[in-house]
């Protein structure tokens, strides 16, 4: 099965909404610590490593079309 | 301590404070060392090497009715435990050299291995979970028992002519041969070997005589080892620890060895004083914090960085490469010597069929396809475990952190908690296996080794790993009889379970654990590895198999 990208929540707002949410209050380190956690329980949920390597391929294109974007600027 | 080893032509020798078991063995000149030029001593095998992997390959092809030469530089056993963890399939290979029983009584077997972090238990595992195996997961078992164990065996076969303070000085490959310079304690002589078969360890000095690279990764983080003698009621069980309040932010390992010594591995930082951190006073306290006492005398302590490295071609020519010489592993997962003794099961009957001219001598390609394909598993293995027990990154560390917090309170958590993985025989992609074609639910592949199972012969309990030795370990069709069973090809042995005559499948286990219906036929390997399966056999489609992983087309 491929890595799904339409849109799967009825309220999209209320999934983003959740993840920012359990970041307040917490300092740099326990927010990454948090995303390391939620990560690894979601990858293990889909558990698909198919699936899991193309939701890396896909957020990984972001992170480096970001820094291109900020080297040229 | 003292150690008795006691055997004709050896003495037991006792190092002084630090004592460290020891085998001296004694040099004796051979007649080869005076024939020279065109009278130069000719064999087909020259083993270089008598460490476990030379000495179990030398028992095998000699077994196989070959005369072996086997060259040693050194003239004795010892310098600490080394490898401790022998597994299931390598106790199964030293049955097929006679030498099973001798290690197993010795050693220290075991199957359940635990994993703390900080103060508590996360998870225990077991790596042989049912009955019904001749064999166990795994025994622990100093190194230097295991080569003399080996040794007294090597002394009972006519055929091999084991040569101490032998060194290998230099090795010119012609068309037909290897020619070897030996040096020795009366000076150096020439020796012509039909095949050379590598053995000389990780540092070996052949490898650098063939110009082969080694590269590899090097690990920055130092470990410590120290084999320590006490009375201790720990179970014989693998502890490892993470983050231990003994030893923090590092990690620990215990594991019980025969003799009442127990094997401890400390991770140390990667800027650790090699010589502060070796020195006993300093091993110590810190082990007197493990372990709660300082009631304990220390055996050996050797501090080691580790690399994951392998050659890039394990057969150069007429020079073929085995165990630490042609690859390199990281200590969790007992993959170095126990991949070393598969490699010379895989080798013997390989280099057997040649010396006959069953096979030809492109079978030799199938040796360093199957095992180069293992040396990059036990590499990828030993390397994930390595980079977990040691992260080299922020990221990397706070991920382990968060699969150390899930495996807490989660199944998938603990199955992520990565403190070695230990070895299991690898399942070859091979050009020697036929593929299925029939419909399996189970059993073992083609290219997988073959499982055990508790069978009896005539109403006697025997094991069908022990059925396959008193096949003479040629290759042999294992066949679930329905009255009308197949004829096995000329020169293959046969195991039959059920029907007239044939072994009994009491527990019906054999039937479970190869997925056998009447009239279903395993062929098996040399090494017993599974060449091809069949629902209902041919005497076409055997040929045809056999053919195939005889490397015959």
């Amino acid at each position: 099965m491929p890595l799904s990208t339409a849109s799967n929540f009825a309220r999209p707002d209320d999934a983003f909404r959740a993840i920012v949410e359990a970041h307040r209050g917490l300092n740099d380190e326990q927010s990454a610590d948090l995303d390391a956690a939620l990560v690894l329980i979601l990858a293990n949920h889909i558990g698909d490593v198919e699936v899991l390597r193309e939701a890396i391929t896909l957020a990984k294109h972001r992170v480096i079309d970001q820094q291109q974007q900020q080297q040229q600027q | 301590m003292q150690v008795k080893l006691i055997c004709d032509g050896r003495r037991e020798a006792a190092g002084s404070g630090m004592t460290q078991a020891k085998t001296q063995f004694g040099y004796r000149r051979h007649p080869d060392q005076d024939r020279i030029g065109a009278d130069t001593a000719e064999h087909p095998v020259v083993v270089v090497g008598a460490g476990p992997v030379g000495l179990s390959f030398a028992i095998d092809l000699a077994q196989r009715g070959h005369r072996v030469v086997l060259l040693d530089d050194a003239d004795r056993i010892g310098e600490g435990s080394r490898a401790i963890c022998f597994s299931k399939r390598s106790l199964e290979f030293w049955d097929r050299l006679g030498v099973g029983d001798r290690m197993v009584d010795k050693g220290v077997v075991w199957s359940v291995g635990k994993i703390f972090h900080g103060a508590s238990q996360l998870y225990q595992f077991n790596l042989l979970p049912e009955p019904g195996h001749k064999r166990p997961a795994f025994i622990n078992l100093q190194q230097f028992y295991a080569e003399a164990y080996l040794v007294d065996r090597v002394e009972e076969l006519p055929d091999i002519s084991l040569r101490w303070r032998n060194k290998v000085t230099g090795l010119q490959q012609r068309n037909d041969r290897v020619v070897l310079t030996v040096d020795t304690p009366d000076g150096p002589y020439a020796l012509h070997a039909a095949y050379v078969i590598a053995c000389d360890g990780a540092r070996s000095s052949l490898r650098q005589m063939v110009g082969a690279e080694f590269s590899g990764q090097v690990f920055e983080d130092q470990f410590l080892i120290a084999d320590v003698r006490m009375t201790a009621a720990f179970p014989t069980e693998r502890w490892f620890w993470f983050d231990p309040p003994f030893h923090t932010g590092r990690s620990a390992l215990l594991h019980k060895q025969p003799d009442d010594i127990w094997r401890i591995d400390l991770q140390l930082h990667p800027d650790s004083d090699p010589v502060a951190e070796k020195k006993p006073e300093n091993v110590r306290p810190r082990i007197a914090r493990m372990l709660g006492h300082d009631r304990f005398e220390f055996e050996w302590i050797s501090l080691y960085k580790f690399q994951c490295r392998r050659m890039d071609r394990f057969v150069h020519g007429r020079v073929i490469f085995a165990g630490d010489a042609a690859h390199q592993v990281s200590p969790f997962g007992a993959r170095g010597a126990n991949s070393g003794l598969e490699d010379a099961e895989n080798l013997a009957w390989k280099l057997d069929r040649i010396l006959r001219k069953t096979s030809p001598e492109g079978l030799l390609e199938s040796y360093h396809i199957e095992r180069s394909a293992a040396a990059d598993e036990n590499i990828r293995e030993s390397t994930r475990s390595t980079d977990f027990m040691a992260p080299t990154t922020q990221q990397e560390a706070r991920l382990r952190k968060a699969v150390l917090a899930l495996a807490k309170d989660t199944e998938f958590g603990k199955r992520m908690v990565n403190g070695g993985r230990l070895s299991v025989p690898s399942v070859y992609d091979t050009p020697l296996s036929s593929a299925d074609v029939d419909h399996w639910r189970g059993g073992p592949r083609p290219g997988a080794s073959m499982p055990d199972a508790p069978v009896a012969a005539r109403g006697a309990p025997i094991f069908l790993t022990e059925a396959f030795i008193k096949c003479g370990t040629h290759f042999t069709l294992l066949a679930f009889g329905n009255g009308a069973a197949c004829e096995a090809p000329d020169g293959v042995s046969a195991i039959r379970i059920g029907g007239e005559g044939g072994l009994t499948d009491s527990e019906g286990l054999a039937s479970f654990r190869y997925d056998a219906e009447p009239g279903t036929a395993y062929l098996l390997r040399p090494d017993g590895y599974v060449a091809a399966r069949f629902r209902h056999p041919t005497p076409p489609a055997l040929d045809a198999a056999l053919a195939r992983a005889s490397g015959l087309n």
